[in-house]
Formats: structure tokens, sequence, C-alpha cells
């Protein structure tokens, strides 16, 4: 019994990184209609940046914060720059991008920090959380910063003037542009939005698996197998979804034979392949109600 | 009566195909003027490109202020609020969300909140629904609500295209009748886009006739309804 709370504690710490990482999938392709496969890169490329803050003496948390800022920014310098001029393209096209984007990303990394695996500090530290052999303080703290960050957002999304307008411009653009919402700057601002919660999870999640350009491959493959599980046009779903991953994932390493550590991912991967085929929309995908 | 709306030698394009050849009019503030027309006229295109919503080259003044290559939602902060055909409804969000959207460009919460009590005057039936959401109300419902949107941004001048489309004739007279009352009580000035010519004349004070992106036709809305040639040959009633 005790392995198997364990298990399911564990599963909701790297859980809720999924979730975060889903939810910033979603966020961008409620907005442009596309995934961003190179979320977990700009990820990465921000918990280079907390390290490189921290290697210069800033204390962690005020490295939190400026990397949150920056990626905010950042985030929507990348809209602006790549993906707005793109917006009328073809798929395919908008694919490229991200890939182009995924593969830039990955090697400046690698080019200015190089590829050898570097230790990422926590803030939480890691003796056991409440004295408790179950779960770890960085765990724990995993969850909470991940739980505080949904409420934010929760709020943010129903009941700010600016959140309603944004979840307007992704719901119908042209109704949000007679209503007087710039609906450009709103896709941009989904963008930055996205790019900062990519890098919670990348900070919350780099003294687990360590900080290196490729450190986010895996956790963002979860992620969409989040997201799809949950529904892409859910954000609700994605977080649900990242739980969900988490739990199902250390679960199946554990009382699975002969899956283990080595078949944790392929498993993600036939999650995706089964929520698609028997329910394309995913778990909490959108039911629209309409009457004609 | 001053003029509010001036739209002079209006050509629009979709495309390499040309919509409006050349088209003029004018709404003095505080009318309700008719724009009709058959299908594929370029009633909706007129009022798009007021809107900048298509490629468009002409005059369009706004109370002496061109309009002409300003962004759609620049144009509605000068108070011009469109109801587009199929409503634009909001169809993933509640009523009261329907309504705080079009009000989303103005600065006074108090009177956003008294605006959206207003509005539940005007359409009880808004408030009985306001936590739903408002893909399930019926057509004629999301009629009331796009128009309730529209004057939630208290706008000097309303486009409406089609309101009646897809509607009970007992509802298209109801909504006919509160939007007369918008216009004589909240003195919003109104262009109407309509098929249902009978009705929107008795409506309008002012009405222009469009065949082929051109105005054929234009006068005193009495004085077209009752000119019977002018009814047969353009407006089939």
């Amino acid at each position: 019994m005790e392995l198997f709370t364990n298990q399911v504690l564990a599963g909701i710490a790297t859980g809720a990184i999924y979730a975060c990482m889903a939810l910033a999938v979603v966020m961008i392709y409620q907005a442009i209609d596309h995934l961003n496969f190179a979320q977990g890169e700009m990820a990465m490329f921000s918990t280079f940046i907390s390290w490189q803050l921290m290697q210069w003496g800033v204390p962690y948390w005020a490295a939190f914060v400026l990397t949150l800022a920056l990626s905010f920014v950042g985030g929507i310098a990348i809209e602006r720059i790549l993906f707005k001029p793109l917006a009328k393209a073809p798929i395919l096209t908008n694919v490229a991008g991200f890939i182009a984007l995924f593969a830039i990303i990955n090697s400046s990394a690698g080019l200015i920090w190089d590829f050898t695996i570097k230790q990422y500090p926590t803030p939480f530290g890691s003796a056991p959380f409440l004295g408790s052999q179950l779960i770890s303080t960085h765990q724990a703290g995993m969850i909470g910063v991940t739980v505080l960050l949904l409420l934010g957002l929760y709020f943010f999304f129903q009941y700010t003037k600016i959140g309603l307008a944004m979840r307007a411009a992704a719901s119908v653009p042209e109704s949000a542009r007679l209503v007087g919402i710039n609906t450009s700057w709103m896709i941009a601002l989904g963008w930055g939005m996205a790019s900062a919660i990519g890098s919670i999870a990348g900070m919350l999640i780099a003294p687990v698996v360590f900080l290196e350009p490729n450190m986010m491959g895996g956790v963002l493959i979860y992620g969409f197998a989040a997201a799809v599980l949950g529904g892409l046009t859910s954000p609700f779903g994605a977080v649900v979804g990242g739980f969900l991953v988490g739990i199902f994932e250390n679960l199946a390493g554990t009382y699975i034979p002969g899956v283990g550590n080595e078949l944790k991912l392929p498993i993600a991967l036939a999650l995706i392949i089964s929520v698609l085929v028997v329910k394309p929309a995913g778990l909490f995908g959108r039911h629209i109600v309409k009457r004609v | 009566m001053t003029t509010l709306l001036n739209v002079k030698d209006l050509r629009a394009y979709y495309g390499q195909v040309q919509a409006l050849h050349g088209l003029s009019f004018s709404l003095s503030e505080g009318s309700l003027t008719t724009l009709l027309g058959a299908n594929g006229a370029g009633k909706t295109t007129t009022l798009r490109a007021i809107c900048n919503m298509v490629r468009s080259t002409g005059g369009i003044e706004f109370d002496g202020k061109p309009l002409n290559h300003r962004s759609t939602e620049s144009i509605v902060r000068f108070g011009i609020a469109h109801v587009p055909q199929g409503r634009g409804t909001f169809t993933t969000m509640t009523v009261e969300e329907n309504l705080q959207l079009g009000a989303i460009t103005r600065k006074d919460s108090a009177g956003i909140v008294s605006d959206i009590e207003r509005m539940y005057a005007h359409f009880p039936v808004l408030k009985q629904r306001h936590t739903q959401q408002a893909g399930t109300l019926s057509g004629g419902e999301q009629q009331m609500l796009a128009v309730a949107r529209a004057l939630m941004l208290r706008p000097r001048l309303m486009l409406l295209d089609e309101p009646s489309f897809g509607l009970a004739p007992l509802v298209v007279r109801d909504l006919f009748g509160i939007l007369g009352k918008i216009n004589r009580e909240d003195k919003v000035s109104i262009l109407v886009v309509e098929q249902n010519a009978q009705l929107a004349l008795e409506l309008a004070d002012q009405a222009y006739v469009i065949e082929t992106g051109r105005i054929v036709m234009s006068g005193n809305a009495k004085d077209i309804a009752n000119n019977e040639e002018i009814r047969k040959s353009y407006l089939g009633y």
C-alpha cells in the first residue's frame, strides 16, 4: 500500500509539470490552431537563463521571477517575429516553422551552455516532506507552485477583463474584433503566457531530470499526451490530463511487468494513440451545444 | 439634421472580384436608415467595408472623420457597433459574458453594470438565461443578445446585418419594435440591411436600394413603400 501511495504522489508531482506543459500547448493551440512542437525547447532555454542568472549570483527566487518575465517577453517576440507573418500560411508551413524554432533553440542552448549535464538547485530541498517518506519537499514544492499557478490562471481568465478578451479572441476572432478587441495582440499575449508557464515547468523539473539542452524532450511528449487526453480545446482538461498521465506513467512503471523505466515513454505515446482512436476530442474536449 | 455617416464612391473587392462599384449614400444623426436589395446586391459588403473587414477604396466619413485604413477594432472605438450576419455570438461563453464583451472598450465599470441591467429590462429573456451558454439560446434570443451586446458599447451608430434572418415572423416583429424604441429613446442611429423590405420600410425613415453594387434608388422610406413601380421591380412584393 505504501508503494502505491508513494507512486501516486510522485505521479502527481511529475504530473504537475506535464499539466503545465499541456496547458502551455493548449493556450497556443487555442490561439492559433497549431501545436507548438518547440514548447519544450522554449522551456529548456528559459531554465538555462535562470541557471545562468544564478551562476552570476542572483538568488533563486529573484532568478525565478526574472526568468518568468524574460520568458514572457521572449514568447511575445517569437510570435511577433516568426508566427505572426505565418498566420495565413498553410498548416505545413507552420509546422516547418515550429520545427525550425525547435532546432534553433536547441542548438543555440548547446552553443551557449554546451551539452554537458548540469546540476540545478531546488529551493525546497529534498528532505522527506513533513517527516513522511512518501514524498520529498521538492515534489511537494512542485505540486504547490503548480496549484498556485493554476489558481492564478483560473482567476485571470474568469475574472479579469483582459482574460475575458483573450477567451473571446480565441473563440470567435471576427466577433472579438467587432467589439474592439485587438485579437492580434491577444495571440501574442497568449504566446507570452504559454512561454512563462513553460519556464515554470522547466525550472521545477530541472532538479529532477538535470539541466541539458534535451531535458524537455520526454517531458513535452508527456505534455502532448496530457493535452490530447484532456482535449486540446480544454485548458481544464489539459491540467487533469497532466495529472492523470503522471500517475498512470508511475503506476504502469511499477506494476506492469516488463515496463520499468525504459518503456514509460512508449506508454505515453500509446496513450496518445488510444485516446485519439477512442475519443478524438479527448476526455474534456469541447462539446459545443449549438442551436441553429 | 447633421450627417453622421457619409459614404462616397465606395468600391470593394474580394480578391479579384469587385463587389461594390462606386456606391454613395449618407445617414443623418438619429435616423434609422435601411439598405435594401436582393441577394448578392452588396448590402453585407457595404457594412463590412464600413468596418474595414473587406478591401475597399473610396471615402467613408464618420462624424466628419475618415474611417479608411483604420483597423476593425479601432473603428469600434468611434462608437460604431456592428451586428454581423449570423449574429456573431460567443457561443461558448455565458449570456452575461457576451454582454460584458460588448462593453470591453469602455472604462466606466459602474456604467457597464447599470447598462447590463438596462439590457435585461429591454430583453427580459436574457436575464432569465444570464448564466447559460449563449450557444444554447434560440435563434431569436441570440439575435436579441447580439443587439444587446452591440448596445453595451453605447454606440452612436449601430450596423445591423439581416436581423430578421432565420427568425419566425412574430419574433421579427418584436425585434423590430425594440429597434425602433432604441432608435427613438436611446438616440442610437441605425443602419439596417434587410431582405425583408416590407418590414424594414415600415420601420425606417430613410431607404436606399442597392443593385449589383450600386445605389439605384433612394428616398424617404414611406415614399418608396408607396411607389408600386419600385416595389415591384426592386423589392419584389
